[in-house]
């Protein structure tokens, strides 16, 4: 992932009405608390070198808390940067309800997960398939209606998004 | 009356209401942002040609593709059901519902349960069923049906929601924006679709190697549906199957440009179910953690025939089942922005494609209320993502139509004296309209007395009552000397001529405007090319455009053959008419042989694409009339542009020193007979308001011209001015 494609990603989420932020690891648990509103829950992330262990997000949320939360966290397995799309896997960490109700929703990738555009994220895809993990949802941006007479953002999911992007150390 | 049509006539208000205006102004901006979106595409024709022939091959091996998913279904643990038909389809949801003892669903919009009318079905059977897509549930509360495939409420106005919402809700604040009327909305159904026993979809693809389905959606509501209740049914019809999730790609690179301009939807899932996300039980008193969650998953695949198949074996409705729902065709139609969906449209399915459906699962007495809206200007062609012919399907569905009547009175009197092809049966007015070219023969021969006659008051009236000829529109005058006989009485101009040219004597410029005829001789003259003016037969439009195949076939065939003739010379074929040249370039693949339509499609030219042409290949442009002073006010066809040979009349009249400008609506809305004719006038002048409003400021300093005849019969109509062919303009003294 070059860094021409990470600034593309961010353009295309700024483009869609989601905020984002590029970090280190070592940045990345204050990255979080800034982007977060409380209360937070999350979903463990898929990655080695970033967790939500340490942070104010509560994992494993009992469902009360799911309903009264106000911000949601994930970790996503790929982002698209021509579109600014993140993907939310189902997993049996709650991915899926996390990402979906609370009013903001903040996705962490990283920057070596982002793909240049959809061609390439099909490939991705098959290789998933191919693996048998085969239930993805490409969110871009927050959820919107257009029903009610004007665009509202935020109808049945999130108002706002929030994206975390890790790059490794220089 | 079944109580669907019942909402349906309560739900619309007239030509010209609110529901109109709502629906114009969205479909028209969802039309715009769909130029836009693909026009940041590069590839976007390689994902059409790509999605076509997927297409094209899953429906070809459609039954193996079902087995193939019910095998992949079960394997996950899910199970599928091919339905017949709707009641079948019912029934067995009922069953499944049954069988959990479920009381309350929560749906995602889904067309396909639109057609089998499930919501009726579950009401009855004392379940609760929500709808939880916004719009479909303003439609849901208004108790009406959807008026477009994608936007199902475009029609009612934030106002008339915010009314409906606080004489349903008595809510405690005012609802009076549409930030407050989503909250609102997103709220209750949030409490409903928490509290679900079950949760329905559909699909907009279903992946036959994983069992996976796929859904588009912009709300959120789609996932909620699929992972908040532990039961899942999704609901889909047969032709929704593709190979893999390898074939998906296309499809979501052209669904929602197509649909509203977006390059993606919000949401795009792909689910293979049951999933893994924790079936938590939102309604229980305890409270457990995801990872306590410890419910089931189960997960139903409802797969509905309901008249595919019969469609997947008929030649000509087969092209309906590679529809993705987009509602493309419905926005780029003049006739649709104008009159909506519950004119433009049967039981379910609304817009262009709609007759295709509509006469696949209900039959052709359903599509046949809406069939003649569709006047063939072919706007939909390019709109279409997976290239369906939609135009070709209304007129087949047409021509079914016209047979399906039993003969009367009426045919004793004309099958004498139409040289139709057509039996006994079809309507008259059809039969008036398609044999034009034969009231265009005997009014040429008989004038100026059968000019004199046609005008007045009795024979207007007597038109009018017989064959539905509107007395408000001015009927064309017929010449008394035809196009082919002033040229054959003609010396020749040109001794050692560059090129050699066939002018086609379209119907029109033959009798009636026999002046653009003579002044594209002229112009083709000036330009160093000899030209010969056959006798040869009308292009068979008109009986197409009122559904009479054969009839247009004959005549295909004949002015194939007169002309191909000529072709094998070396001549080149040069039409005037935009509609007959869009006969040759893309109807004759559906009538001629291949042979026979190569030959002429390659070697016929649209009269300014010809022009432009020459003058690319170092003709005398000083030979052709420039401007004398006023600019000029220009309004392309339909055809035209659907062929792409639009912008050679503005090239030629730049490049000769024309100041132009162009319209940029792209319909006049008069489409032939289709403004002739007393039930579609007012639609047709409604329609024709557009380039009314932008042209009439001009009219007064510039010259109106317009390719179509039927563009310049509704210019003329709509303006102070009379206009005329932009080739008049050209043509030396």
């Amino acid at each position: 992932m070059t860094t021409g494609s990470v600034a593309a990603f961010e353009r295309s989420l700024a483009a869609v009405d989601a905020t984002s932020t590029t970090v280190t690891p070592d940045e990345f648990a204050d990255a979080l608390e800034a982007a977060i509103e409380t209360p937070a829950v999350g979903a463990p992330l898929p990655f080695d070198d970033v967790s939500l262990a340490e942070t104010s997000v509560t994992l494993d949320p009992p469902r009360s808390t799911l309903q009264e939360a106000a911000c949601g966290v994930t970790g996503s397995p790929l982002g698209i940067a021509e579109l600014g799309t993140v993907a939310v896997e189902s997993t049996a960490g709650g991915d899926e309800l996390i990402s979906l109700y609370p009013e903001r929703h903040v996705a962490v990738v990283r920057a070596s997960d982002v793909e240049p555009d959809l061609t390439a994220a099909f490939g991705w895809l098959s290789e998933q398939f191919e693996r048998g993990r085969q239930s993805f949802v490409f969110a871009t941006g927050p959820s919107a209606t257009g029903d009610m007479g004007a665009l509202v953002r935020g109808a049945h999911g999130p108002a706002t998004e929030h994206v975390i992007i890790i790059e490794p150390h220089e | 009356m079944s109580e669907h049509e019942h909402t349906r006539a309560e739900g619309s208000n007239g030509l010209g209401g609110t529901e109109h205006n709502e629906l114009r102004e969205n479909t028209q901006l969802f039309n715009k942002q769909r130029y836009e979106a693909v026009a940041r595409v590069e590839d976007y024709e390689a994902y059409r040609t790509q999605a076509r022939e997927i297409k094209e091959a899953a429906i070809e091996r459609l039954p193996d593709l079902i087995e193939q998913t019910r095998q992949a279904v079960e394997a996950n643990g899910g199970s599928v059901y091919v339905a017949e038909d709707a009641a079948d389809a019912n029934q067995h949801i009922e069953g499944l519902l049954d069988e959990k003892g479920a009381d309350s669903v929560v749906k995602s919009k889904s067309m396909t349960t639109e057609e089998i009318h499930l919501n009726d079905a579950l009401e009855a059977a004392d379940v609760d069923v929500w709808e939880t897509d916004l719009g479909e549930f303003v439609i849901q509360l208004a108790k009406e049906k959807p008026s477009h495939i994608v936007g199902p409420a475009l029609h009612i106005s934030r106002e008339e929601i915010t009314e409906l919402f606080e004489a349903e809700f008595d809510p405690e604040e005012p609802l009076d924006t549409a930030e407050r009327l989503t909250r609102f909305a997103r709220d209750y159904l949030g409490e409903r679709i928490d509290a679900a026993d079950v949760g329905i979809t559909g699909a907009n693809f279903v992946l036959a190697e994983s069992g996976s389905i796929v859904l588009v959606t912009n709300e959120g509501n789609a996932r909620k549906c699929a992972s908040i209740p532990d039961t899942h049914v999704a609901v889909a019809g047969i032709e929704k199957i593709v190979p893999s999730i390898d074939e998906l790609h296309p499809f979501v690179e052209i669904l929602s440009r197509a649909s509203n301009g977006q390059d993606i939807t919000q949401y795009l899932s792909m689910l293979t179910p049951p999933v893994e996300t924790p079936a938590v039980d939102f309604r229980s008193d305890d409270d457990p953690t995801m990872s306590d969650a410890d419910g089931e998953r189960a997960f139903h695949l409802v797969l509905i025939d309901n008249g595919r198949m019969a469609m997947r074996d008929d030649e000509d409705l087969r092209e309906t089942l590679y529809c993705i729902r987009c509602g493309a065709c419905a926005n780029s139609c003049a006739n649709f922005q104008h009159v909506g969906g519950h004119e433009f449209g049967g039981e379910t399915y609304t817009g262009g494609i709609a007759t295709g459906w509509e006469a696949g699962i209900e039959g052709l007495d359903v599509a046949g209320e809406f069939n003649d809206l569709c006047t063939g200007c072919s706007s939909c062609v390019n709109a279409c993502p997976v290239k369906i012919d939609i135009p070709w399907i209304n007129t087949v569905v047409r021509d079914r139509r016209n047979h399906s009547e039993a003969p009367s009175y009426s045919d004793v009197l004309v099958d004498g004296l139409v040289p139709d092809a057509e039996p006994a049966g079809t309507p008259l007015q059809k039969r008036f309209f398609g044999n034009f070219e034969t009231v265009a023969k005997l009014g040429s021969a008989t004038a100026p007395l059968s000019n004199a006659i046609a005008g007045t008051g009795i024979a207007r009236a007597a038109m009018e009552r017989l064959v539905g000829v509107d007395a408000r529109r001015d009927l064309p005058t017929f010449e008394r000397a035809t196009l082919v006989e002033w040229a054959r009485d003609r010396p020749a101009q040109v001794t050692d001529p560059e090129r050699r040219v066939v002018l086609y004597p379209d119907v029109y410029t033959n009798y009636v405007q026999t002046e653009r005829g003579r002044a594209a001789v002229r112009v083709l003259e000036a330009l160093g090319c000899s030209v010969t003016v056959p006798a040869v037969c009308g292009s068979g439009r008109a009986p197409l455009s009122q559904g009479l195949v054969s009839t247009a076939r004959s005549k295909a065939e004949t002015v194939a053959d007169t002309l191909g003739g000529y072709v094998e010379e070396g001549d080149d074929v040069v039409v005037v008419e935009p509609s007959d040249y869009a006969m040759f370039q893309r109807e004759y693949e559906n009538l001629l042989d291949e042979s026979a339509y190569d030959r002429l499609a390659a070697n016929s030219y649209d009269v300014f694409e010809f022009v432009y042409g020459c003058l690319q290949n170092g003709a005398d442009s000083s030979a052709l009339q420039g401007p004398t002073g006023e600019g000029v006010a220009y309004h392309s066809h339909c055809q035209q542009r659907t062929l792409g040979v639009e912008s050679y009349t503005e090239a030629v009249l730049d490049e000769l020193g024309y100041d132009v400008v162009t319209s940029d609506v792209e319909c006049c809305g008069m489409a032939g007979s289709f403004g002739y004719k007393t039930e579609y006038y007012d639609v047709s002048m409604d329609v024709g308001s557009d380039l009314a409003d932008q042209f009439e400021p001009v009219a007064g300093e510039r010259t109106v011209v317009a390719s179509g005849t039927s563009c310049i019969e509704q210019l003329d109509s709509l303006l102070r001015v009379e206009s005329r062919h932009p080739i008049q303009l050209l043509a030396p003294n």
